[in-house]
């Protein structure tokens, strides 16, 4: 999923300046899961605004909402009733979901409450790690199921650097090596002629390269 | 400020702090009338929202009173209650609100006296700190938080 961490409340604060009335949306998919932009989420937050505004003597008239997901245009078409009724929208959801929520009503302000940060999965409930660097081009198959590329913190494609540890990795005690869990993963599968196959350096072009990314399922074009 | 009486709300649980509460009335033990009970089946039941509404609708303080740790009738519903109320101190902070309005307490349902203790602690406390910026009138906020 992709992971989003709340902005400061200052921050927030400052954005909706001069704004009297508000839609906070949140997004039902993934910051749902993660806990930072879901219905919950809109809650707390509309309250805080509420209060902290209340307190200046300069009120602040919020609808709280909670759609789908933000990144499908059926689903931000859902909001159209309420925006012609508020002069600003604070999306909880991630990057892609602001945006969405912008390109769909071009007259309407829209501020990110969230930072966008990494896509990840849950450890355990309310701690969130990174797994994937959406880099185009999956190496799975040759270490094991565990990305070098998201989770080595040189990306290194071929083995361990001497930062290796004791199965943990230089930038921090706390931190895995990547490599060390790759190994070890192949050695149990039995698998470390995988590990003998140079992997070539990593073709970036489908990374970032040459702009945003589309996905183009034929079979869906009309 | 001196004739200040605060609103506060008390989420007690049901199996404890509600039960010492009964047992400070049977031993006819004096506390402020400041608190305003709302009993919950577990302090597991508080979350954020509950406790930020309290504020939003102008409670001066408010605390949640739970069970010994260790002695959950819901086994750890008061240790999920715990971070909470820690995790909503820095949100009334983030406000402007003293995180000193919001506490957590712990006692069994034998401990009556130790509710009125809390009950006239806390009062003192809040007392101290006067009322909360959300407060517009006195009687604006009891009759809005009743």
């Amino acid at each position: 999923m992709v992971i989003g961490e709340r902005k400061p409340f200052e921050e927030i604060v400052k954005m909706l300046n001069g704004h009297k009335k508000i839609l906070v949306l949140g997004c039902g998919g993934c910051v749902t899961v993660c806990l930072t932009g879901g219905d919950d989420a809109v809650k707390v937050l509309s309250s805080q605004l509420r209060m902290s505004r209340e307190k200046d003597n300069d009120p602040l008239e919020i609808t709280e909402k909670t759609i789908e997901r933000q990144c499908d245009p059926e689903y931000v078409e859902q909001i159209s009733d309420i925006v012609g009724q508020i002069d600003g929208v604070l999306s909880l959801a991630c990057g892609v979901g602001v945006q969405y929520v912008a390109e769909r009503y071009p007259t309407m302000p829209v501020y990110p409450a969230l930072n966008t940060t990494f896509v990840g999965g849950s450890k355990k409930e309310g701690y969130y790690v990174e797994r994937c660097q959406t880099c185009g081009d999956c190496k799975l198959y040759y270490t094991a199921g565990i990305c070098p590329v998201a989770r080595c913190s040189k990306s290194l494609l071929n083995g361990p650097c001497g930062g290796s540890t004791n199965g943990k990795c230089e930038i921090d005690p706390q931190v895995d090596c990547a490599w060390q869990l790759i190994i070890d993963r192949l050695k149990s599968l039995n698998l470390m002629d995988r590990y003998e196959q140079i992997i070539e350096a990593n073709d970036w072009r489908s990374s970032r390269d040459g702009g945003p990314r589309t996905m183009i399922r034929e079979d869906f074009q009309r | 400020m001196a004739d200040f009486e605060p609103i506060i709300v008390a989420f007690c649980c049901h199996y404890c702090a509600y039960g010492a509460a009964d047992l400070a009335g049977s031993m006819r033990l004096e506390y402020p009338p400041n608190i305003r009970i709302i009993r919950l089946p577990c302090t597991g039941k508080v979350t954020p929202i509950l406790l930020l509404r309290a504020f939003e609708k102008g409670a001066d303080g408010v605390y949640v009173a739970g069970c010994l740790e260790g002695d959950c009738h819901f086994i750890h519903g008061n240790l999920v209650a715990k971070p909470r109320v820690n995790y909503t101190k820095k949100l009334i902070q983030e406000v402007g609100l003293e995180p000193e309005r919001l506490e957590m307490f712990n006692m069994s349902a034998a401990m009556g006296p130790r509710f009125a203790e809390v009950a006239r602690e806390f009062t003192e406390r809040i007392k101290a700190l006067g009322p909360s910026p959300l407060r517009k009138t006195q009687s604006a906020a009891t009759k809005e938080a009743a």
